[in-house]
């Protein structure tokens, strides 16, 4: 998935595209969260195992909270240009040089 | 099973006051908007002061966790969380003035900034993966917004969609690094994942992947150069008192981070230090020879801040090769000479803005030296401290970092930066050349007045870049410490420093000790 989700961010030219293979790369990381949280190595001494696991399930809630705010601002961004240029094809993007 | 953590306010106190200013910021704005900014820009000008009066008193204090070992604070994380108040601060002073001309004159402006700063001063006092990360973003969400808020300006909104997509992406290649770390060690804390890393090797390919990831989305903050991609663009759109503050923070922060995440990985230092060693050879090299073909000042400085991240990249790995040895003093004390140089070119460059234009190309500059001589005389001090001529505070940082790197056993690198200091004299020296000796009447543009902030913000930097070479030893006793009581629990003899005093006022003694 997140193999997928980066392949996607380099081909992609629509950023609303770019930024959804984004957010499956960050959906990747949450569901290897959620993988390590359900089967925790052998450093993990039995009486912190509980500690262990929920610092894992924590990371992911804090990680949905995250995208989703990242979207808000993300969103924005690509309306003002939307409206300033009506197009927002990344290739366009290429006012500045050197 | 679960105990309320204690909680230690003052330590947390810093943070909290600029998060605070930040919101009091928005609400005034909100109240007030047909007003001017005086307002909004005094409170948080004193916010800024709270807070960086409180983090002079933890100066040289002992380092300590709280919260549940969330928030973590040594002399390093009060070091650069000072550094970077003071940034902020700078920016400040010249940004009403600046963004008035540009006509983008949004309140709001300052509670971003303070919220990033506040994201940015969690990301170095804290030994927690996720609060690395929330760190992380919240300095990086916000500074989207800002390099987006000249609105109408297409550049500025292009330099947001770039910075905004890039930033993503590697924040998520950070965030599946912390994924591996924390499945190779079964934690989110760095000082676990050290034990972890000596305790077993078990875990070893995924600890090293783990690092690599991290290294992505951290070299990706701090600008270095694989990752440096969107520097020039970001720097060239984004307002010039945006550029400016986000030049600081970002690097500072992620410098920060990466010293901690680094030194918690040194045990699989024989896979890293190479690959970091060839990163800031690339970093110093590129950042300066593609710099000298940028025709627009602010590109040139972006390219300019990537060449000074592999300096202090130079710094960093000298420190980690030998930790105990080699304090992170000089590269404390590079920051500071950074902070106070770059700040003072790009004030002085934001008086090319006028009535809603501004033009950035080098020949916007000329005849600066007639029609505003004293920007002009400190753009020329900031430059020559940029290049590393001896009075000035660049010099001594250069110097200090050299030393390191040789005394660490890594001439490579020194001489890689004898010699870029060299190259980078160029195209410091074109921008210099257009604000004094170019005077083609057809280029000139009006420059904007010199209005009070921007004339005490320029002074402000001159004192710094030129007075920091006084006050060397104060600075690299106060950095002596710091990096060194980082992860005592592994540390083989715990040795607490003696805590200097250099709350105190600065002695102006001779300059020769730098090393």
């Amino acid at each position: 998935m997140f193999a997928l989700g980066s392949i996607g961010v380099l081909i992609r030219k629509n950023p609303v595209i770019v930024f959804m293979c984004i957010e499956l790369m960050l959906n990747a990381v949450n569901l290897s969260f959620l993988a390590f949280a359900a089967y925790p190595n052998s450093h993990v001494q039995a009486n912190n195992a509980f500690e262990s696991a929920m610092a894992g399930q924590a990371m992911v809630i804090v990680v949905m909270a995250i995208a989703a705010a990242e979207v808000a601002v993300g969103l924005g961004i690509i309306m003002a240009i939307f409206r300033y240029r009506n197009n927002v094809d990344v290739d366009d993007m290429n006012t500045m040089r050197g | 099973m679960i105990q309320i953590p204690t909680i230690d306010w003052g330590v947390l106190m810093p943070t909290i006051i600029v998060f605070v200013t930040g919101i009091i910021g928005l609400l005034v704005e909100m109240f007030r908007p047909k007003q001017n900014n005086n307002l909004i820009v005094g409170l948080s000008l004193a916010g800024l002061a709270a807070a960086f009066v409180l983090l002079l008193g933890q100066l040289g204090a002992e380092p300590t966790t709280t919260i549940a070992n969330m928030v973590f604070r040594d002399q390093l994380a009060v070091l650069l969380q000072l550094v970077m108040l003071g940034a902020t601060a700078l920016c400040f002073l010249f940004s009403e003035g600046y963004l008035r001309q540009r006509r983008i004159a949004f309140g709001e402006f300052y509670p971003l900034a303070l919220w990033s700063l506040g994201g940015a001063m969690i990301m170095v006092g804290t030994q927690n993966l996720l609060m690395l990360f929330v760190g992380l973003e919240v300095l990086s969400i916000a500074l989207y917004c800002l390099s987006g808020m000249a609105r109408g300006d297409q550049r500025s909104e292009e330099s947001a969609l770039k910075y905004f997509l890039l930033g993503a992406f590697a924040s998520a290649f950070l965030l599946y690094g912390i994924a591996f770390i924390y499945g190779a060690s079964g934690t989110l804390d760095l000082e676990g994942f050290k034990i972890a890393l000596y305790a077993t090797d078990s875990t070893f390919v995924m600890a090293v992947f783990a690092i690599a990831l991290m290294l992505v989305g951290l070299g990706f903050k701090a600008a270095l150069v694989p990752f440096h991609q969107w520097t020039p663009d970001v720097y060239q759109g984004a307002p010039t008192n945006v550029t400016a503050f986000m030049s600081i923070i970002s690097k500072v922060a992620a410098m920060g981070a990466l010293i901690r995440v680094l030194t918690a990985a040194d045990a699989l230092q024989n896979f890293w230090f190479p690959a970091l060693t060839g990163i800031a050879i690339a970093t110093m090299t590129i950042g300066n020879l593609v710099a000298l073909v940028q025709k627009d000042v602010k590109r040139a400085l972006g390219y300019s801040s990537v060449a000074h991240a592999g300096y202090l990249l130079v710094g960093i790995l000298a420190h980690l090769k030998m930790p105990v040895e080699i304090p992170l003093a000089s590269v404390v004390f590079y920051f500071v000479t950074y902070t106070a140089m770059t700040i003072g070119a790009f004030a002085m460059i934001s008086i090319t803005a006028k009535d809603g234009k501004e033009g950035t190309r080098t020949q916007d500059l000329n005849g600066m030296w007639r029609k505003a001589p004293y920007a002009a005389g400190v753009l020329f001090i900031c430059l020559i401290s940029l290049i590393g001529v001896p009075p000035t505070g660049g010099f001594f940082g250069k110097l200090a970092i050299f030393n390191d790197a040789l005394a660490a056993g890594l001439p490579v690198l020194a001489i890689t930066l004898a010699v870029n200091s060299v190259i980078s004299t160029f195209y410091y020296w074109q921008i210099a050349k257009a604000a004094f000796v170019d005077d083609e009447p057809a280029l000139q543009t009006d420059f904007a007045h010199l209005n009070p902030g921007l004339k005490l913000t320029g002074a402000i930097c001159v004192i710094g870049v030129v007075g920091i070479a006084f006050m060397a030893t104060p600075l690299i006793n106060a950095g002596s410490t710091a990096g060194r009581d980082t992860m005592s629990v592994i540390q083989l003899e715990p040795d607490v420093q003696d805590t200097p005093a250099i709350a105190a006022p600065m002695p102006t003694e001779v300059n020769q000790e730098v090393r």
